[in-house]
């Protein structure tokens, strides 16, 4: 495969989704008045970080490709995630996961 | 520099260290997923350099794999990537004072990582650390990049992540950072409500719009007996 090919119809479309993704990006922060937002809709964004990325990580754990999917990796991922905080690292928190969830296949595998 | 913003951002350059590893394994795994589909290494690379969005990127492999249109690709992109507008909103009463062309620039590097690294240290700090937040972006982009040719190039000499335990590492990173930003019942009530939510919303309605879904429900949960004050920045 040629590693520099670039299709002529390729980059225009590349370019066309980047524009959305960036205009979800950039148009809240451009918007003017948000340092004017009143106490609720401030409250309101205070929570979107904890409940978007425990939704990010939540489907990715529990979410496979024929449906709702229980097994090792929640309980790795859910005990990293609070020895993490416990630790207060991130690093921490990967490790564990990563063994834990080596151990309990191996062992269900077994 | 004061004792709080240098160990706030101690804490940060740790955490991105996390972060590095869920980004090279799954921008590793990007390459090799474009270059089994038949892109170029020029035209992968287009896509991490230029879209710069992961699972978004997956999904425009996928479809243009499996022959989709033009529209198709860009609409389901452009879904996927709508949570974005969360994120932004969620740290731009912290940006307000920032340079229209500062604000600008920062909104090309926020992605799901980003926003969780820059989310965490705003919150360590009360207020956004200009140096922080760029380096929350870029701390995500070069090695994105990176990891995406090195997943090109060395193609199928790669082992399955999942063999070793590696495909929970995003999953991990994601919940870690999520859960080092609860300070409250209120936010602890918003990130298990906007789990379950994208849950249910994954089974019951679309996968590609759980995350956005768990998002926005989520945080009127945390908002139910939250001080009316509410903004504990």
């Amino acid at each position: 495969m040629n590693p520099i090919l670039l299709r002529p119809d390729l980059l225009p479309l590349i370019v066309l989704c980047a524009l959305g993704t960036y205009a979800a990006r950039a148009i809240p922060l451009l918007a003017p008045g948000v340092e004017r937002l009143p106490a609720p809709v401030l409250a309101y964004l205070r929570f979107i970080g904890p409940a978007a990325l425990g939704a990010i990580a939540a489907t990715a754990v529990f979410i496979g490709d024929t449906g709702l999917r229980i097994g090792p990796d929640a309980v790795a991922v859910g005990a990293g995630a609070l020895i993490g905080r416990w630790r207060a690292s991130l690093l921490i928190g990967l490790l564990t996961a990563v063994a834990l969830v080596v151990v309990l296949r191996a062992t269900i595998a077994a | 520099m004061s004792a709080a913003l240098t160990a706030a951002r101690k804490r940060l350059l740790l955490d991105s260290v996390g972060v590095w590893v869920s980004i090279i394994i799954v921008g590793t795994i990007f390459g090799f997923t474009a270059r089994q589909a038949s892109l170029s290494l020029v035209e992968t690379s287009g896509l991490s350099a230029i879209l710069f969005a992961g699972a978004a990127q997956f999904a425009v492999v996928g479809l243009l794999a499996g022959g989709a249109s033009w529209a198709v690709v860009v609409v389901m992109v452009w879904l996927l990537n709508a949570r974005h507008m969360l994120y932004a909103a969620s740290i731009a009463p912290h940006t307000a004072r920032l340079p229209r062309s500062v604000r600008a620039r920062i909104a090309f590097l926020l992605t799901d990582e980003a926003f969780a690294l820059t989310s965490a240290h705003i919150a360590r700090l009360g207020r956004i650390d200009l140096p922080g937040a760029w380096y929350a972006g870029l701390s995500v982009f070069v090695p994105w990049n990176l990891a995406t040719i090195a997943g090109w190039l060395a193609g199928a000499a790669l082992p399955d992540p999942a063999t070793i335990g590696l495909d929970v590492v995003f999953p991990a990173t994601m919940a870690g950072i999520a859960l080092s930003l609860v300070r409250d019942a209120a936010a602890a009530r918003a990130l298990a409500f906007g789990s379950i939510t994208a849950i249910a919303a994954a089974l019951l309605i679309d996968p590609r719009a759980a995350v956005l879904i768990g998002g926005l429900l989520g945080p009127l949960a945390g908002m139910i007996g939250a001080p009316r004050t509410g903004a504990r920045r």
